[in-house]
């Protein structure tokens, strides 16, 4: 039953971060890419998170909070920069 | 044993809508029209799905192991603090840079503050050009 659903799922996420490639590839502008980077981390996040559960170790959880918090700072720095022309004012 | 059987399930089911749901975001990040349209799916399906995902792994952890597990849950909470605040900051960038919208929406226009919107519609970086021959041919006699 686990191991059906935890295909399913990853399943659905693959083909997730299949379409944001898409978006990010084709985005006609330069917000449509970084939001598709943005959902690219999160995605991440979820297949860390499943590769814990497979492999029944807890070791990954470390690494998934490490790239939840990448992500929002590269996020914000990239959204400064192109609001503000600077990073750090 | 009951209790197993059911806790199997709740996981399970977890799983399977966190799946759908950060598949339903994703969609949506590609199918919409417009920059501001596309800033839906991620901010909301996706976290959520995430929750989802994050919560069953933390009941799966709890019930296998004994020890009561709180990574998952702190992972939860930061990435629902996190995502409103970048799906607000990137609806700035697109006022900013005067992204094209559909005008087809109802309701009253919103007004927005000089200090919020850019003058002028920040165009896109134009695509590098190779420098002409004879010009190089110039340069180097």
């Amino acid at each position: 039953m686990l191991d059906k659903a935890l295909w399913i799922s990853l399943t659905l996420i693959v083909l997730a971060l299949a379409m944001n490639v898409i978006r990010l590839a084709r985005g006609p502008d330069i917000p449509d890419r970084l939001l598709a980077l943005d959902t690219m981390y999160v995605n991440s996040i979820a297949l860390i998170v499943m590769l814990g559960l497979w492999l029944n170790t807890k070791t990954y959880f470390e690494a998934a909070m490490l790239i939840a918090m990448l992500g929002f700072v590269s996020t914000m720095a990239i959204c400064r920069y192109l609001l503000r022309g600077d990073i750090i004012e | 044993m009951t209790l197993y059987v059911l806790l199997e399930w709740v996981i399970s089911f977890l799983l399977v809508a966190g799946g759908l749901f950060a598949f339903t975001g994703s969609l949506g990040m590609l199918q919409f029209k417009d920059f501001f349209m596309r800033l839906h799916g991620p901010t909301k399906g996706t976290t959520l799905g995430i929750g989802c995902i994050l919560i069953a792994s933390m009941l799966y952890f709890t019930v296998t192991q004994g020890d009561f597990h709180v990574q998952e849950l702190l992972i939860t909470l930061f990435l629902f603090i996190t995502a409103p605040v970048t799906g607000h900051i990137l609806a700035k960038t697109g006022l900013h840079m005067h992204l094209r919208f559909i005008t087809g929406t109802r309701g009253a226009t919103p007004e927005f503050l000089d200090e919020d919107v850019g003058q002028h519609r920040v165009e896109r970086p134009p695509r590098p050009k190779r420098p002409k021959r004879r010009a190089r041919a110039r340069r180097w006699l």
